[in-house]
């Protein structure tokens, strides 16, 4: 069966692929490896998202706050993220911490960076209309800018979305004894490019099953806005 | 309620650059007044310092007895643009500027201002919806909700095509008989001047200065048709072209 490019042992058919997975599931792995990987993935990504929201907002709305925060927050930024994990592990241990760390850090980047420039481009003159009736500092911020931003928040959300589940896969190489990207390395180990496949098509499912998520929830939050993705109104 | 706006010995510059040099008025509770002149003459800057968006001037400015030193709950604004919030619907922008937003008593106070304007009908549609005469209707709401004394208009309906204009000129005057604000209008469309106000103020090159006031004498509700009012728009023009040309030759 099949062109003969490749043996069978370096690229399976599909049928040894869903073998191993329904394997895999009766022995109850593919479950913890989902779930544990999945945990991570929301931890991570809550606390890397909450951060950036909160320090987005301070930097966009606050120009000394800018000053102070955006050239340590752009060096950082430079750092190609992954290069944290050696450091991470040495600092935090080999436990859940590190790999969490490093998906809210993956996470992090895309929320702060496109959450700061929706709030720099929010219309001046929607915020004098705040100001016109005497709204100021937190309210014109809650009433008026970041609901302006949202549409760049969301993105942000979703591109860091993405980033979590690339990062939690790097994080599990490293030190630990379930989840998908510790499936990858384990069958590495095995050279079972089967198990390998299964936890593959696991993460592509998992990243477009967040990736929908988070689209539906843009499409709800942002059905006022008048632009070629909209549907017309009617 | 509405309340005296005196503004006195006004003086503003951006720099080197004076944009009103001691401008004097005084608008009387629930007047109408129209201020027309050259563009770029610091009528919207005028406005601005009323509403208390810009603090760096000279002078005086008083709502009723009070100095403006900021934005000020007496005093509305209805910009060149709707600015409607895009996210809101028609009556949660209209409630927008309300110090509470919810609730029974700000339901009956929006409902009342959309009624004002005609949009009753629409409290639920996003602004994306709305025409860009209504659009400016739910603006006009959106001030007059929180019942202003002092209510300054900036070429308000500057953008819109002269049907919706005109029929928005009566909006206006509907809701400034319900409401009964003091209106300050600046306009550069001289029809507009003379069918609305009681008087129309002519301000000169910048840096504005008053340079004419011209009385509008006839009844509201007035006739667009009205040869008095022609007569003034006549009057109107002559007194800018006046004006022009003294600056010429003392330039």
């Amino acid at each position: 069966m099949g062109l003969g490019v490749f043996e069978a042992y370096q690229l399976p058919p599909p049928p040894v692929v869903l073998d191993a997975a329904i394997g895999l599931w009766r022995r109850g792995l593919l479950q913890q490896d989902i779930f544990a990987t999945a945990a991570r993935v929301v931890e991570g990504f809550g606390i890397g998202a909450a951060v950036a929201i909160v320090l987005g907002t301070i930097v966009g709305v606050t120009r000394r706050s800018e000053e102070f925060f955006e050239p340590t927050l752009q060096a950082l930024r430079t750092v190609p993220t992954l290069a944290w994990a050696p450091l991470l592990l040495l600092w935090l241990g080999i436990d859940e911490a590190p790999k969490i760390t490093l998906v809210a850090i993956g996470a992090f980047f895309p929320v702060y960076v496109n959450l700061v420039a929706g709030i720099k481009g929010v219309d001046r003159k929607l915020v004098e209309v705040a100001r016109v009736f005497d709204l100021r500092g937190v309210d014109i911020a809650r009433l008026v800018v970041l609901p302006a931003s949202l549409p760049d928040l969301l993105t942000g959300l979703r591109l860091g979305a993405t980033q979590a589940w690339l990062f939690v896969v790097v994080a599990e190489f490293f030190g630990s004894s379930r989840g998908l990207g510790f499936r990858l390395t384990d069958s590495l180990q095995s050279s079972r490019v089967d198990l390998m496949l299964v936890a593959l098509v696991c993460l592509a499912a998992l990243g477009k099953v967040t990736d929908m998520l988070i689209r539906a929830a843009e499409r709800r939050a942002l059905r006022w806005r008048d632009t070629l993705g909209e549907p017309r109104p009617a | 309620m509405s309340r005296r706006l005196a503004v006195a010995e006004l003086r503003k510059r951006y720099g080197d650059l004076p944009v009103i040099g001691g401008l004097d008025l005084e608008v009387a509770p629930s007047e109408i007044v129209a201020i027309v002149g050259p563009s770029g003459c610091g009528k919207s800057t005028l406005l601005r310092l009323v509403a208390g968006l810009d603090t760096h001037y000279r002078g005086e400015i008083r709502v009723g007895d009070e100095l403006v030193c900021g934005p000020h709950p007496a005093v509305g604004l209805v910009f060149q643009e709707p600015r409607l919030f895009p996210w809101l619907s028609v009556a949660d922008n209209v409630a927008f500027g309300l110090s509470e937003r919810r609730g029974p008593h700000a339901r009956a106070l929006v409902s009342d201002a959309l009624a004002a304007v005609e949009l009753t009908a629409f409290a639920g549609a996003l602004p994306k919806e709305l025409s860009g005469g209504m659009a400016q209707r739910v603006a006009l709401a959106r001030a007059l909700v929180t019942e202003p004394q002092v209510l300054l208009l900036d070429e308000p309906f500057n953008a819109l095509d002269a049907f919706t204009r005109m029929r928005l000129q009566d909006h206006l005057l509907a809701a400034w008989t319900r409401y009964r604000p003091t209106l300050v209008l600046v306009t550069h469309d001289l029809d507009e001047a003379v069918y609305l106000a009681d008087r129309v103020i002519l301000l000169g090159e910048r840096p504005a200065r008053v340079v004419d006031v011209i009385p509008v004498a006839p009844a509201r509700p007035r006739d667009r048709r009205d040869a008095t009012l022609a007569a003034l728009r006549v009057a109107l023009l002559e007194a800018l072209h006046l004006e022009r040309d003294s600056r010429l030759v003392t330039a």
